[in-house]
């Protein structure tokens, strides 16, 4: 439908009613869509300004107040956790340039508890039955295949200073990584590869490694749960957790 | 204008003075090209001094040394610290590759904090290089439905594994394809690095990273000074201005001289690997043969050197 | 020589300096906006990017998202320089010169844009070919820089030299501009093919990652730098005494509604491949058209963007409504919505949520974007509106060369 009126058949003659005559601006030729434009970009502006500022909220969006990731942490909050992690002395002065690599493991954490075992155990009678420990180290509980094995499967009943390999062979608890090899094979040739457990030193020279126990009760080896740290700020709340810091 | 001029004006074609014409195009095109350059430019102070300053690694080492010296004196001043910068260049006959152990990772975020540490990362605003996704075991690994803001009482959960994610060290990067200046680039060792001093803050290169690996620093960067790591490598962990990216180097500054990163020395578990590719007797070696390891977005062919593996 | 130069721009500044009262009031509301966006980018540039929501989850956002839209302005002068010196159709080679201004201005713009975004503007010299480390051939937003300056010198050219010699009353140089103005053609596909491989060469958004992310820019450009050429044509017609033909406006929407097909066709091609192939891509499509997981903010916005070129390419199409004004500019100012929604909030937005570790955070633009924004825009409206107030008059005596020059441009003047 063309509304245009009279004004647009006669475009193809006459071209005086599209063109503004000179020295008559806004004079009486005003053409139909020039008001319509002005209502037409008018509302647009509004209604743009007021999508804008309509979107413009602030706040944080669809995050519950206990969610996480609502509060910075930084290294500082966990001070039982050791970042600086202190090299063996063996291993720093290794270093890189120790091409054999020194590997070294850490102490056993048996050595801190009851040993000398011989202590208690020099003189005292062997019981060698199968049974729940009740009078000392009835705090240890049993669940190492618990069906199968028991104490003396891996302490040696005769010298409990030692362990007991399958084939006789007496070993100290700085070794216990032989015994627990004896039946996890795959692991421990993972462990001496160092892909099994963690190690501390340099990736081309020398390094220490862990005890199995260090990370693995021998009496109850599931690996514990342990607490996580807590999770990085989410997005929204980055420039208010910092801010907050900078406030205190 | 002259009658003469508008006689001459009048002819044909035009005026013939080639030399005006070469000459309103020489000055036309300079005003743009200088008030183009001035807006883009900008204004700043030590702009002269800085204009005369070219990428760190087509410097002379004596200027290198000039500005590692200068940096050791800046940062010493500002954090009250001996702090030290670094240079150090790649070792010969090494290719880094790191290998994650899906199998082992409880999600303790551990590492996230000692990279924190190790790398004078902003403490506020936080930015972390590490990011531990948490997946759930029956969907496995479904980046649209993981979470990194996880928060139980204690990891692992009975239904969930972990995925730690930080710069993969491509081998065809395409944050370095995109840099406009080329302020990031991938060095001989494998390590794809940041000049900090060069970098103008565009986030191309974040944009193109499909593991959302590098971080802006969204405005000055603070750090306490006693949590400050003194022992700093120019491409890597010293302390970085405002307004431009940064990322996991592989700790860069140990790394190069033999350490381990601080990542892998901390998890608890021995969930991470790292070591020469090029050492047929290394770690790394050792857990290709063995274990089947595999990358994240394989078919965006970035061929990453940093691979998750899952050891019974 | 200089003399003349001298003169001209001695001349230009008179007439831009001179004019009526509105004249002044919008150059004051345009003052105000710059001072008020100038003031938020103080606070950017001492504060950071942390006044914008822009976070490493969503790295781009507003400015870009207006960057885009502009270059396809910027390109969309070509479509008036097209038909006028290809086709040598005389009502729109009078006009095509605001085409140029209006590139000229949207590359300002652009440039602005850009210029607010980075996090280091202070080293925005490092882009600069020999002096810095324009990193070619490898880098696409490299070649962005590149090509966005030479368009803005080509253009500045033609006009300065168009201008120049309108001036001094002298008939301009075909031998020299037709071959630039030719040459602009290519140049302005250039700009905006280039703007979209900085997109579409991202592998790590697979939003992004289409073969027709090109030729849809380019379809959107023509359908909206147009769009503001025929709203602005009607304004100076009313406020100037500058000539321009009805026929003029309806040739320009005429080419515009065959943009307007392409534009939604491709989108249309898009949309199959997302939900036909049904891959893990098709979460940024979800997200944008449906929402997820609750997070629906640019929902209404897509589905409105979408209307508004639907029924904007039926105003267009149809003869009867593209010919009846005030249909057309309703289709106008529908299409530009549509185009601006399309290529700021439904481009950037949805190829970044969720981010490349499947996290959705829903960006909004703070208060300051906003300002800055406002405050680019009133820039090159500023550019804009000077550089007509210098043109019309000149224009309007290139026609009437008998008459005295300087009388006869104030005269002109409203």
């Amino acid at each position: 439908m063309d509304t245009g009126g009279a004004g647009y058949r006669e475009v193809k003659t006459v071209t005086n009613h599209d063109r503004q005559p000179q020295g008559e601006p806004g004079g009486d030729r005003l053409l139909p869509g020039s008001a319509s434009l002005a209502v037409l970009l008018i509302v647009f502006i509004i209604l743009s300004l007021l999508t804008l500022f309509s979107i413009m909220r602030g706040g944080t969006g669809h995050v519950a107040s206990d969610a996480g990731g609502t509060k910075a942490f930084s290294p500082i909050d966990f001070p039982e956790i050791d970042f600086d992690r202190e090299l063996m002395p063996e291993v720093a002065d290794g270093g890189a340039a120790d091409a054999e690599g020194t590997y070294l493991v850490r102490q056993s954490l048996a050595y801190e508890d009851y040993f000398p075992c011989t202590d208690c155990h020099a003189e005292m009678e062997v019981n060698r039955e199968r049974r729940q420990l009740e009078e000392m180290h009835d705090d240890i509980e049993l669940n190492h295949g618990p069906a199968d094995r028991w104490c003396f499967d891996c302490h040696n009943p005769d010298d409990r200073d030692s362990l007991r390999l399958a084939n006789g062979t007496l070993i100290g608890f700085d070794e216990s990584y032989r015994l627990c090899g004896q039946c996890h094979g795959t692991i421990f040739r993972d462990w001496r590869e160092g892909i099994h457990g963690r190690r501390e030193g340099y990736w081309n020279g020398a390094k220490s490694y862990l005890l199995c126990a260090h990370c693995h009760n021998p009496h109850a080896p599931h690996f514990q749960a342990i607490e996580p740290l807590p999770p990085p700020v989410r997005p929204q709340f980055l420039r208010a957790t910092a801010e907050e810091v900078h406030d205190e | 204008m002259s009658d003469a001029d508008r006689d001459r004006a009048n002819q044909g074609d035009g005026f013939e003075r080639s030399v005006d014409r070469r000459a309103l195009l020489i000055s036309t095109g300079l005003t743009a090209m200088a008030a183009v350059s001035a807006s883009v430019a900008g204004a700043s102070t030590g702009f002269v001094e800085r204009l005369l300053r070219t990428r760190f690694t087509e410097l002379s080492p004596e200027r290198k040394a000039e500005i590692l010296a200068d940096l050791e004196r800046e940062y010493s001043e500002r954090y009250a610290r001996t702090v030290t910068v670094a240079d150090t260049p790649p070792m010969d006959g090494v290719e880094f590759a790191y290998g994650l152990d899906i199998a082992r990772c409880v999600g303790c975020r551990r590492c996230v904090y000692a990279c924190v540490h190790e790398n004078n990362q902003s403490r506020d605003p936080q930015i972390h290089w590490i990011r531990v996704l948490r997946m759930e075991k029956e969907r496995g690994i479904e980046l649209a439905e993981s979470t990194a803001y996880y928060e139980p009482e204690l990891v692992p959960e009975p239904d969930a594994f972990y995925l730690p994610v930080a710069c993969q060290q491509c081998r065809n990067p395409a944050c370095v394809k995109v840099c406009p200046v080329k302020a990031t680039w991938q060095e001989p060792d494998g390590i794809v690095v940041i000049d900090s001093d060069w970098c103008i803050g565009c986030r191309c290169c974040m944009s193109a990273c499909p593991y959302g690996a590098r971080h802006f620093n969204w405005t000055e960067p603070t750090i306490p000074s006693a949590e400050l790591n003194p022992d700093t490598h120019y491409l890597g962990n010293r302390p970085r201005p405002k307004g431009i990216v940064e990322k996991c180097t592989f700790c860069i500054h140990r790394t190069r001289k033999g350490r381990y990163p601080a990542c892998v020395e901390i998890c608890p578990v021995g969930a991470r690997k790292f070591g020469n590719l090029l050492d047929e007797t290394s770690e790394m070696r050792y857990l290709m043969r063995e274990k089947r390891v595999f990358v994240l977005k394989e078919e965006l062919n970035t061929r990453p050197r940093f691979y998750y593996f899952y050891a019974t | 020589m200089v003399q003349d130069i001298f003169s001209f721009v001695v001349g230009s500044a008179r007439l831009a300096l001179r004019g009526g009262r509105l004249y002044y009031a919008w150059l004051a509301v345009l003052g105000l906006l710059v001072v008020w966006g100038a003031t938020a980018w103080w606070q950017q540039i001492t504060q950071g990017l942390i006044v914008t929501n822009m976070r490493d989850q969503v790295s781009w956002a507003f400015y870009i998202g207006n960057f885009t839209f502009l270059v396809g302005v910027a390109a969309a002068a070509v479509m008036l320089v097209i038909p006028a010196y290809i086709y040598d159709w005389k009502p729109i080679k009078e006009i095509a010169i605001f085409g140029e201004l209006l590139a000229v201005s949207a590359i300002v713009m652009c440039m602005l844009f850009v210029l607010v975004d980075v996090g280091r503007p202070d080293r925005a010299w490092h882009l600069m070919p020999f002096f810095g480390s324009l990193n070619l051939p490898s880098s696409l937003l490299g070649w962005d820089v590149l090509v966005l300056n030479a368009y803005l010198v080509l253009n500045v050219v033609i006009v300065g030299h168009l201008l120049f010699t309108g001036f001094h009353k002298r008939p301009y140089r075909r031998r020299f501009v037709v071959p630039l103005l030719l040459f602009s053609i290519p140049a302005a596909v250039g700009i905006h093919t280039v703007t979209a491989f900085v997109y579409a060469g991202v592998a790590a958004r697979p939003f992004w990652n289409s073969a027709i992310l090109a030729p849809r820019f380019l379809a959107s450009a023509f359908c909206s730098g147009p769009a503001i050429l025929l709203i602005l044509f009607q304004i100076l017609r009313r406020t100037t005494s500058i000539e321009i033909k009805n026929e003029a406006i309806w040739k320009i929407a005429e080419l515009m509604a065959y943009a307007m097909f392409l534009n939604l066709f491709l989108f249309g091609a898009e949309i199959f491949r997302e939900y036909y192939s049904n891959t893990h891509h098709l979460i940024h499509t979800q997200y944008l058209f449906s929402g997820i997981h609750g997070h629906r903010a640019l929902v209404p916005f897509a589905w409105a963007s979408l209307t508004a070129s639907v029924i904007a390419f039926l105003l267009f199409l149809v003869p009867a409504t593209r010919r009846n004004l005030v249909t057309l500019n309703l289709g106008c100012l529908l299409i530009y919505s549509g185009v601006y929604i399309e290529k700021g909030m439904a481009l950037v937005i949805p190829g970044m949520t969720p981010d490349t570790l499947g996290e959705f955070y829903e960006y909004v633009p703070t208060l300051t974007e906003v300002r800055i924004g406002a405050g680019i825009f009133a820039i090159g409206f500023l550019v804009f509106t000077v550089l007509c107030k210098i043109a019309i008059p000149i224009l309007q005596e290139s026609e009437d060369p008998e008459e005295e020059e300087l009388p006869q441009a104030e005269a002109a003047l409203p």
